[in-house]
């Protein structure tokens, strides 16, 4: 069974008191329960069921429950990052997005399946076993919000929140109809989010439309004490921008972006929807992004370095897996990591560590970081001509499970769209544009909406006015 | 940059984590031709660029300095492998004398 319907649609239905929030509850986590795609790590039924005792049906988001990534600490529940490392692990306290989403009435249900510590674009580097995307079963639904994706998309969830480092969030979306939203960088506290990326991570919606993202939006956002890097900035209405007409908006499309490396179904659903934008009255004005290319290398060599600092805490000490029988405290450290680290945590962890190193940090990390600014200022410079920026999510429909392990720079590769985004910190959306038919698979196919810092308005207002 | 040959078993060291040799081949494979890859960075002038570490222009920020409620010795030791006498218990790292 599934549960069909949006937030809005819910939220309608409890606080006309046709459902209550307890009868939700028990619907969704019997969907939960019958899904097919792996999209789940656990689910706490009694939990949620005790906070639907008393939700306010009139709050915002009214007793319905959210599917959470499984890198987002709810407490009282395991937060495992789909790794064997974090196995087990429960957390003592609440990320601030979720203590702000129980506040504006929505109910955690369901700790969806990634890639381990948010690291991959498949959903296939799990300890708890692939997802399976919920329009073909033989491909991947993206990642690393991978069960996230598949539980909206499938509809086994209302919503979830998902976090994206560099593309996490939109491009699983994509590869699964659904819309996902990357808030700009500081919009939305990470405490509470298991760190990958500090510089890149951001927690965001996950969602059937593009109301129920600004839903979400309205009751995550905002400025944290206990997240220094987020940012003391007013948060509007969201819901508010919806409906309102984009009649002169100047949309900018990169050239960069109509690549040859675009499969043609990516570059017809590209069209169709430029096209339907100028329809409605936007202006469309070709832009370039001379750095569009150099985007994966330098995020590579940036998202490994933070992450082998970051998951540096991982030593067997303080929390999760502990190797037994192990010799002093180096042999401590490296068994346990050894044991409860996944191949492709490990390869990141090792080209961060390298790139960090004496001798290697010039010509890689500082370099990097230089290229980011190089990134950084096309997207200023774009953002003088356009208010809003408009291309693929993907170069390519989701692939069949099992290619992305037989080339790792291949599936690198495919964040090159989604990757700006992260590095300079900017809001972006996925939303669905189409589909592809691949073999015996009908795929949807994501277009992206990227707007300057603080302006999820326009995405929302834009991604609303498509139909979305 | 490409010439250079990551030593995988030295950085392993480094990152505290144990490969088996399996590992240390099949990650020098990988990651020869990742960095192979990333130094494409270097056909890009960055003559005069400051390096970018943070995606908005935010300085320092500090907090007042005053107690806040935290996480009780409990909560904090709620998932610890191992405890003993309300602390973290590691293997012995001082040699006796």
């Amino acid at each position: 069974m599934t549960i069909q319907g949006t937030i809005a649609q819910w939220r309608e239905r409890l606080r006309k008191k046709e459902i209550s929030p307890v009868e939700l509850v028990n619907l969704t986590a019997d969907a939960i329960e019958s899904d097919t795609t792996n999209a789940y790590i656990s689910c706490d039924r009694q939990a949620a069921l005790k906070q639907a005792e008393s939700v306010d049906v009139n709050s915002p988001l009214a007793g319905i429950p959210i599917a959470i990534k499984d890198n987002i600490n709810v407490l009282g529940q395991p937060t495992r990052c789909a790794s064997q490392l974090l196995a087990p692990f429960v957390s003592p306290y609440d990320a601030t997005a979720i203590s702000l989403l129980k506040q504006a009435g929505g109910i955690p249900l369901g700790r969806t399946n990634m890639d381990e510590f948010a690291m991959g674009a498949s959903g296939e580097n799990s300890s708890f076993g692939i997802t399976r995307n919920p329009h073909a079963p033989d491909h991947i639904p993206g990642g690393s919000s991978s069960g996230s994706a598949a539980a909206v998309a499938g509809h086994t969830s209302i919503a979830a929140l998902g976090s994206d480092t560099g593309g996490s969030i939109r491009q699983p979306a994509g590869h699964c109809g659904i819309v996902g939203l990357k808030p700009t960088y500081g919009r939305v506290s990470r405490y509470g989010l298991v760190a990958f990326a500090s510089s890149l991570d951001q927690i965001g919606p996950m969602t059937q439309t593009v109301e129920d993202s600004a839903i979400i939006l309205n009751a995550i956002c905002g400025h944290d004490k206990k997240d220094s890097t987020s940012a003391n900035v007013e948060v509007p209405n969201f819901e508010s921008f919806l409906g309102r007409d984009i009649k002169g908006l100047r949309i900018g499309v990169p050239t960069e972006y109509i690549s040859s490396g675009n499969h043609p179904a990516i570059a017809t659903a590209l069209q169709n929807n430029i096209k339907e934008l100028e329809n409605l009255g936007a202006e469309i004005v070709e832009i370039n992004l001379p750095h569009a290319e150099a985007v994966v290398a330098a995020y590579y060599i940036i998202a490994c370095a933070e992450a082998s600092s970051n998951l540096s805490r991982f030593d067997g000490i303080r929390y999760g897996k502990r190797a037994e029988n192990t010799n002093g405290l180096i042999e401590l450290f490296s068994r346990t990591r050894n044991e409860g680290f996944g191949p492709e945590v490990k390869r990141r962890i090792i080209l961060g560590t390298y790139v960090l190193s004496s001798g290697y940090y010039d010509a890689y990390y500082t370099r990097a970081q230089k290229v980011r600014a190089l990134v950084a200022k096309d997207f200023t410079e774009a953002f003088e001509k356009v208010d809003l920026i408009a291309g693929p999510t993907s170069p390519t429909p989701a692939p069949r499970i099992g290619d992305a392990a037989e080339n790792h720079l291949q599936t690198y590769l495919a964040d090159i769209y989604t990757i700006p985004a992260n590095l300079t910190g900017l809001p972006a959306m996925s939303i669905p544009a189409g589909t592809a038919e691949v073999g015996p698979a009908t795929l949807p196919i994501g277009f992206q909406l990227i707007a300057p810092h603080f302006r999820e308005d326009l995405l929302l207002q834009t991604g609303f006015a498509l139909g979305k | 940059m490409s010439d250079q040959k990551i030593d995988v078993a030295y950085i392993a060291k480094l990152a505290r984590i144990e490969l088996s040799d399996e590992e240390t081949a099949r990650f020098t494979q990988d990651l020869d031709k990742i960095l192979d890859y990333v130094t494409t960075l270097k056909s890009y002038d960055v003559t005069g660029i400051e390096p970018m570490n943070h995606p908005l222009p935010t300085m320092d920020v500090l907090r007042k300095d005053e107690p806040l409620p935290g996480l009780s010795q409990e909560e904090a030791l709620s998932n610890a492998p191992q405890e003993g006498q309300g602390q973290f218990r590691t293997p012995k790292v001082v040699e006796s004398a």
